[in-house]
Protein backbone atom coordinates (compact mmCIF):
# COMPACT_ATOMS: atom_id res chain seq x y z
CA UNK A 1 0.00 0.00 0.00
CA UNK A 2 0.94 3.25 -0.57
CA UNK A 3 0.22 6.59 -0.14
CA UNK A 4 -0.12 7.39 -3.99
CA UNK A 5 -3.81 8.84 -5.10
CA UNK A 6 -6.02 6.11 -6.47
CA UNK A 7 -8.11 8.77 -8.59
CA UNK A 8 -5.73 9.61 -11.64
CA UNK A 9 -7.28 11.99 -14.69
CA UNK A 10 -9.28 10.58 -17.49
CA UNK A 11 -7.89 10.79 -20.96
CA UNK A 12 -10.69 12.84 -23.12
CA UNK A 13 -11.85 10.21 -25.13
CA UNK A 14 -13.35 11.39 -27.38
CA UNK A 15 -16.79 8.95 -27.06
CA UNK A 16 -17.08 10.80 -23.79
CA UNK A 17 -15.60 14.10 -24.41
CA UNK A 18 -17.48 17.10 -25.94
CA UNK A 19 -15.75 18.41 -29.11
CA UNK A 20 -13.65 22.18 -28.66
CA UNK A 21 -11.21 24.08 -30.14
CA UNK A 22 -7.98 23.12 -27.59
CA UNK A 23 -9.55 19.50 -27.62
CA UNK A 24 -9.31 19.23 -31.36
CA UNK A 25 -6.23 21.29 -31.84
CA UNK A 26 -4.75 18.96 -29.18
CA UNK A 27 -5.59 16.01 -31.39
CA UNK A 28 -4.72 17.56 -34.63
CA UNK A 29 -1.17 18.23 -32.80
CA UNK A 30 -0.93 14.36 -32.67
CA UNK A 31 -2.22 13.83 -35.91
CA UNK A 32 0.30 16.24 -37.64
CA UNK A 33 3.15 14.92 -35.63
CA UNK A 34 2.51 12.01 -37.41
CA UNK A 35 2.35 13.31 -40.73
CA UNK A 36 5.94 15.18 -40.15
CA UNK A 37 6.95 12.14 -39.66
CA UNK A 38 6.62 10.66 -42.95
CA UNK A 39 7.49 14.08 -44.32
CA UNK A 40 11.02 13.80 -42.50
CA UNK A 41 11.22 10.30 -44.09
CA UNK A 42 10.50 11.91 -47.32
CA UNK A 43 13.18 14.92 -46.62
CA UNK A 44 15.71 11.89 -45.84
CA UNK A 45 14.92 10.01 -49.40
CA UNK A 46 15.47 13.66 -51.05
CA UNK A 47 18.83 13.92 -49.82
CA UNK A 48 20.05 10.63 -50.69
CA UNK A 49 18.42 11.45 -54.26
CA UNK A 50 20.77 14.21 -54.11
CA UNK A 51 23.80 12.29 -52.99
CA UNK A 52 23.26 9.58 -55.54
CA UNK A 53 23.70 11.07 -58.27
CA UNK A 54 21.11 12.88 -61.71
CA UNK A 55 19.28 9.72 -62.51
CA UNK A 56 18.33 9.20 -58.71
CA UNK A 57 17.34 12.89 -58.44
CA UNK A 58 15.32 13.45 -61.47
CA UNK A 59 13.34 10.56 -60.39
CA UNK A 60 12.53 11.77 -57.21
CA UNK A 61 12.23 15.40 -58.59
CA UNK A 62 9.45 14.05 -60.85
CA UNK A 63 7.43 11.72 -57.66
CA UNK A 64 7.36 15.26 -55.70
CA UNK A 65 6.47 17.32 -58.92
CA UNK A 66 3.66 14.65 -59.59
CA UNK A 67 0.05 16.05 -58.91
CA UNK A 68 0.30 13.36 -56.09
CA UNK A 69 3.21 14.73 -55.02
CA UNK A 70 2.38 18.01 -54.73
CA UNK A 71 -0.68 17.38 -53.01
CA UNK A 72 1.47 15.11 -50.54
CA UNK A 73 3.83 18.17 -50.15
CA UNK A 74 0.93 20.89 -49.42
CA UNK A 75 -0.30 18.46 -46.72
CA UNK A 76 2.76 18.27 -45.15
CA UNK A 77 3.08 22.17 -45.35
CA UNK A 78 -0.22 22.46 -43.29
CA UNK A 79 1.35 19.76 -41.35
CA UNK A 80 4.67 22.23 -40.61
CA UNK A 81 3.03 25.25 -39.97
CA UNK A 82 0.22 23.56 -37.68
CA UNK A 83 2.71 21.49 -35.67
CA UNK A 84 4.85 24.47 -35.15
CA UNK A 85 2.38 27.07 -33.43
CA UNK A 86 0.67 24.17 -32.20
CA UNK A 87 4.43 23.40 -30.43
CA UNK A 88 4.74 26.65 -29.37
CA UNK A 89 1.18 27.06 -27.36
CA UNK A 90 2.83 23.77 -25.69
CA UNK A 91 5.78 25.37 -24.69
CA UNK A 92 3.97 28.54 -23.71
CA UNK A 93 1.82 25.94 -21.46
CA UNK A 94 4.98 24.06 -20.18
CA UNK A 95 6.24 27.55 -18.99
CA UNK A 96 3.06 27.78 -17.00
CA UNK A 97 1.16 30.37 -18.61
CA UNK A 98 -1.97 30.89 -21.20
CA UNK A 99 -4.40 27.97 -19.64
CA UNK A 100 -6.74 30.59 -19.36
CA UNK A 101 -9.76 29.17 -21.40
CA UNK A 102 -9.76 32.25 -23.36
CA UNK A 103 -6.41 32.03 -23.78
CA UNK A 104 -6.01 28.94 -24.72
CA UNK A 105 -9.15 28.34 -26.89
CA UNK A 106 -7.45 31.80 -28.68
CA UNK A 107 -4.61 30.10 -29.10
CA UNK A 108 -6.18 27.09 -30.81
CA UNK A 109 -7.49 29.02 -33.41
CA UNK A 110 -4.67 31.17 -33.77
CA UNK A 111 -2.83 27.80 -34.87
CA UNK A 112 -5.29 26.96 -37.13
CA UNK A 113 -5.00 30.29 -38.35
CA UNK A 114 -1.68 30.35 -39.16
CA UNK A 115 -0.79 27.21 -40.67
CA UNK A 116 -3.67 28.07 -43.10
CA UNK A 117 -2.05 31.49 -43.80
CA UNK A 118 1.25 30.30 -43.39
CA UNK A 119 1.20 27.25 -45.95
CA UNK A 120 -0.98 29.40 -48.62
CA UNK A 121 2.13 32.06 -48.29
CA UNK A 122 4.87 29.70 -48.80
CA UNK A 123 2.81 27.80 -51.85
CA UNK A 124 2.24 31.63 -53.43
CA UNK A 125 6.24 32.50 -53.05
CA UNK A 126 7.17 28.92 -54.41
CA UNK A 127 4.57 29.89 -57.41
CA UNK A 128 5.70 33.52 -58.04
CA UNK A 129 9.24 31.89 -57.46
CA UNK A 130 8.78 29.46 -60.20
CA UNK A 131 8.93 26.70 -58.07
CA UNK A 132 5.85 24.61 -59.28
CA UNK B 1 0.37 8.40 13.85
CA UNK B 2 0.67 5.39 11.52
CA UNK B 3 2.35 7.39 9.07
CA UNK B 4 5.88 7.66 10.50
CA UNK B 5 6.23 3.40 10.32
CA UNK B 6 6.14 4.06 6.36
CA UNK B 7 9.62 4.03 4.66
CA UNK B 8 10.65 7.13 2.57
CA UNK B 9 10.25 4.40 -0.27
CA UNK B 10 7.39 3.45 0.50
CA UNK B 11 6.04 6.81 0.88
CA UNK B 12 7.47 7.12 -2.77
CA UNK B 13 6.06 3.85 -4.65
CA UNK B 14 3.09 4.26 -6.94
CA UNK B 15 3.83 8.45 -7.35
CA UNK B 16 5.19 7.52 -10.23
CA UNK B 17 8.93 7.33 -11.85
CA UNK B 18 12.01 9.17 -10.36
CA UNK B 19 14.16 11.27 -12.17
CA UNK B 20 14.60 9.61 -15.92
CA UNK B 21 11.52 9.71 -17.34
CA UNK B 22 12.05 13.80 -17.15
CA UNK B 23 14.96 13.85 -19.50
CA UNK B 24 12.90 12.24 -22.38
CA UNK B 25 10.52 15.08 -21.58
CA UNK B 26 12.85 17.69 -21.65
CA UNK B 27 14.41 16.61 -24.35
CA UNK B 28 11.26 16.71 -26.63
CA UNK B 29 11.35 20.18 -25.81
CA UNK B 30 14.81 21.58 -26.33
CA UNK B 31 14.81 19.73 -29.87
CA UNK B 32 11.43 22.01 -30.27
CA UNK B 33 12.72 24.91 -29.45
CA UNK B 34 15.22 24.40 -31.49
CA UNK B 35 13.34 23.20 -34.45
CA UNK B 36 11.58 26.39 -34.55
CA UNK B 37 14.12 28.28 -36.65
CA UNK B 38 15.75 25.47 -38.15
CA UNK B 39 12.23 24.38 -39.93
CA UNK B 40 11.09 28.02 -40.96
CA UNK B 41 15.02 28.35 -42.37
CA UNK B 42 14.36 24.83 -43.94
CA UNK B 43 11.16 25.40 -45.69
CA UNK B 44 12.13 28.56 -47.08
CA UNK B 45 15.40 27.10 -49.12
CA UNK B 46 13.54 23.82 -50.19
CA UNK B 47 11.06 25.86 -51.88
CA UNK B 48 14.26 28.30 -53.46
CA UNK B 49 15.85 25.07 -54.12
CA UNK B 50 12.87 23.54 -55.57
CA UNK B 51 12.75 26.96 -57.55
CA UNK B 52 16.26 26.38 -59.13
CA UNK B 53 15.01 22.90 -61.45
CA UNK B 54 18.48 22.02 -60.83
CA UNK B 55 20.15 19.96 -59.26
CA UNK B 56 23.57 21.54 -59.62
CA UNK B 57 22.13 24.55 -58.22
CA UNK B 58 20.62 21.91 -54.74
CA UNK B 59 24.64 20.46 -54.60
CA UNK B 60 25.91 23.97 -54.35
CA UNK B 61 23.69 25.32 -51.88
CA UNK B 62 24.50 22.26 -49.64
CA UNK B 63 28.60 22.58 -50.71
CA UNK B 64 28.09 25.80 -48.47
CA UNK B 65 28.98 24.95 -44.77
CA UNK B 66 26.71 26.88 -43.23
CA UNK B 67 23.80 25.26 -45.16
CA UNK B 68 25.39 22.05 -44.81
CA UNK B 69 25.58 22.44 -40.87
CA UNK B 70 22.17 23.87 -40.05
CA UNK B 71 20.89 20.95 -42.44
CA UNK B 72 22.63 18.40 -40.68
CA UNK B 73 21.40 20.33 -37.61
CA UNK B 74 18.08 20.00 -38.91
CA UNK B 75 17.81 16.47 -40.00
CA UNK B 76 19.10 14.95 -37.08
CA UNK B 77 16.95 17.02 -34.47
CA UNK B 78 14.39 16.30 -36.35
CA UNK B 79 14.62 12.41 -36.86
CA UNK B 80 15.34 12.80 -32.38
CA UNK B 81 12.34 14.58 -32.46
CA UNK B 82 10.24 11.97 -34.45
CA UNK B 83 11.20 9.33 -32.22
CA UNK B 84 10.37 10.87 -29.09
CA UNK B 85 7.12 11.88 -30.45
CA UNK B 86 6.42 8.87 -31.93
CA UNK B 87 7.69 6.57 -29.17
CA UNK B 88 4.92 8.72 -26.52
CA UNK B 89 1.96 7.92 -29.18
CA UNK B 90 3.18 4.40 -28.87
CA UNK B 91 3.49 4.12 -25.73
CA UNK B 92 -0.14 5.79 -25.27
CA UNK B 93 -1.75 3.80 -27.73
CA UNK B 94 -0.09 0.15 -27.66
CA UNK B 95 -1.48 -1.62 -24.97
CA UNK B 96 -0.03 -5.20 -25.66
CA UNK B 97 3.65 -5.48 -24.12
CA UNK B 98 5.01 -7.32 -27.39
CA UNK B 99 3.39 -5.04 -29.68
CA UNK B 100 4.67 -2.17 -28.06
CA UNK B 101 8.29 -3.75 -27.94
CA UNK B 102 8.12 -4.37 -31.67
CA UNK B 103 6.97 -0.91 -32.26
CA UNK B 104 9.59 1.16 -29.60
CA UNK B 105 12.44 -0.86 -31.94
CA UNK B 106 11.45 -0.38 -35.12
CA UNK B 107 10.55 3.16 -34.39
CA UNK B 108 14.32 3.55 -33.43
CA UNK B 109 15.54 1.95 -35.90
CA UNK B 110 13.80 4.14 -38.80
CA UNK B 111 14.52 7.10 -36.86
CA UNK B 112 18.31 6.19 -36.60
CA UNK B 113 18.63 4.94 -39.84
CA UNK B 114 17.05 7.28 -41.93
CA UNK B 115 18.99 10.20 -40.06
CA UNK B 116 21.60 8.54 -40.72
CA UNK B 117 21.23 8.27 -44.56
CA UNK B 118 20.22 12.28 -43.82
CA UNK B 119 23.08 13.09 -42.36
CA UNK B 120 25.59 10.79 -44.41
CA UNK B 121 23.94 12.21 -48.21
CA UNK B 122 24.34 15.74 -46.93
CA UNK B 123 28.11 15.47 -46.18
CA UNK B 124 28.51 13.43 -48.96
CA UNK B 125 27.16 16.39 -51.04
CA UNK B 126 29.16 19.20 -49.46
CA UNK B 127 31.99 17.39 -48.94
CA UNK B 128 32.46 17.53 -52.69
CA UNK B 129 31.43 13.39 -53.29
CA UNK B 130 28.16 14.30 -55.12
Amino acid sequence: MTDAPRERPLSPHTTIWRWHATMATSILHRVTGCGLYGGALILAAWLVSLAAGDGPYAEMMAILGSPLGKLALFGLTLCVFFHLAKGIQHLIWDLGAGFKLPTANMGAIICLAFSVVASATIWIIAGLAGAL
Amino acid sequence: MMQNYRTPLGRARGLGSAKHGVSAWIGERVTAVALVPLVLWGVYWLVMIAAAHSRQAAVAWLADPINAVLMVLLTSVAFFHMHAGMRVVVEDYIERHLTKTLLLLANLFVCGLAGALAVFSILKVALGGA
